[in-house]
């Protein structure tokens, strides 16, 4: 099974638009964006692995070598996680604003009061 | 593949399954923790321990918060436009 | 388009994009590979720069641009939220209420880890470029250090401890910092983001030559935007009414 973790990946993103197309709840609708962006992490993570090699942090213990896990992809994922929290509480305030202006949450409703 | 990876990756896809299935929005906070716990643990298995870090500090904690505190103020607000409504 | 009619259409095309997925994981290269052509020019590019943590050197020394780029993205995010959280005309913000009832547990635990909380969120900082950490995880650790004075259960300290404008400059001061170190780059070296600063030895404190400098610009900056979002939404919840009614939460 060595496309496992792929299919993993593809599972979370797929579930995650699932998840905003039969949501009853904006703030709902955001979770299930946040599931579909964790299943890119993955898959960026399973691209870059290799099996037997430590992290890539060098230290006392370990000597620099290049039998470590690809770093590049681990750079891009941590800063895309913290920055993906920022832009959901974008959307947060967002849904907060809709519900003030609309009175109600849930997202097929809103549509209706537009006319 | 060890056991080790694919049981993590397993714990990852039944965690966002539950996440999204979650109907309460409330009740998604606490699952989408979860679901944040298990993807440092995945994280640290693919030895990753940078990545790791942050998912477990912004799933855990920031993004619960934030979830918890919209859902309390649309609440908030839906309550107090009935009640101008009413009265 | 009604909700059966859209769950259709999404069924229809998750199975396409589900083919397609299978289509490309099939063919990709197994999982667990021992070629990673980008690793082999990370890792000797980091050494050579004496940083111990390949992946802020990655993000702080040989990709800075985007990293910088990614910062502009939470600056705007913290702006944007602002924006959409301020009160509206009709609302009023009312005191907030006094200490809630919170157990005796919570509120000493909250207030023994608050310290600690605090001071690893600033060693994870400070040692961004030695062992796993750096701006952005150190900054949210920070962050939420900070909030576990709310958990506790005294809104009113937390409210006075972190002065909304002072934290709105410090977020700017951040992203500001950075860019101002990549403009001596500029400068210095003749391309943006270069790391101009002496490298040091292998594992000490004062090594890798901006990435240290960056990682506290970028932690500061993290820091102060996630407090601003999260003050933001709290004082939405807890103070601002409409109409000036004073209507306790049961919650």
């Amino acid at each position: 099974m060595n496309v496992y973790a792929y299919f993993v990946a593809g599972w979370l993103l797929l579930i995650g638009g699932f998840g905003i197309v039969r949501s009853r709840h904006m703030v709902h609708a955001v979770v299930s964006l946040a599931v579909a962006q964790s299943g890119t992490y993955v898959l960026l993570l399973a691209v870059g692995y290799q099996r037997h090699v430590p992290a890539p942090v060098f230290g006392s213990t370990e000597k620099p070598t290049t039998h470590v896990v690809d770093p590049v992809v681990q750079a891009m994922t941590l800063t895309d996680i913290v920055v993906s929290a920022t832009v959901s509480a974008l959307l947060l305030a967002l849904a907060v604003q809709a519900n003030k202006r609309h009175g109600t949450s849930d997202p097929d409703e809103l549509a209706a009061l537009e006319g | 593949m060890t056991v080790l990876v694919a049981l993590s990756l397993t714990l990852v896809a039944i965690a966002g399954g539950a996440v999204v299935l979650t109907e309460n929005p409330e009740r998604q906070a606490v699952t989408y923790s979860l679901l944040g716990l298990a993807l440092g643990v995945l994280f640290l298995v693919l030895q990753a321990p940078d990545v790791a870090l942050s998912q477990v500090a912004v799933g855990a904690a920031v993004m619960p918060m934030m979830i918890l505190l919209a859902v309390r103020t649309m609440r908030k607000d839906q309550r107090q436009r009935r009640d101008e409504e009413d009265s | 388009m009604s909700r059966r009619v859209r769950l259709v259409v999404f069924l229809v095309g998750a199975g396409a994009v589900a083919a397609l997925f299978a289509v490309a994981f099939l063919a990709m290269p197994p999982f667990g590979r021992t070629q990673h052509l980008y690793r082999d020019l990370a890792v000797p590019a980091a050494v050579q720069h004496v940083t111990a943590n390949v992946v802020s050197s990655v993000n702080f020394d040989q990709r800075g641009v985007d990293t910088f780029g990614e910062e502009t993205i939470l600056i705007a995010s913290v702006a944007g939220a602002a924006a959409l959280l301020r009160p509206a005309k009709e609302e009023t913000e009312r005191r907030p209420p006094d200490t809630g009832r919170t157990l005796e547990a919570t509120r000493l635990v909250g207030y023994l880890m608050l310290p600690v909380t605090l001071i690893i969120g600033v060693d994870v900082v400070l040692h961004g470029h030695l062992t796993p950490g750096g701006g952005f995880q150190g900054g949210v650790v920070l962050a939420t250090g900070l909030h576990l004075l709310y958990v506790a259960g005294s809104y009113p300290a937390l409210d006075r401890l972190r002065p909304l404008e002072v934290f709105n400059i410090l977020d700017g001061l951040g992203a500001a910092a950075f860019a101002a170190i990549g403009i001596a780059g500029l400068a210095f070296a003749g391309s943006f983001l270069t790391n101009i600063m002496g490298f040091g030895s292998f594992g000490q404190l004062l090594s890798a030559g901006t990435v240290p400098v960056l990682n506290v610009a970028v932690g500061l900056e993290v820091y102060a935007g996630i407090v601003a979002i999260l003050a933001k939404f709290l004082r939405q919840d807890i103070t601002v009414v409409s109409h000036g009614d004073a209507q306790e939460d049961s919650e």
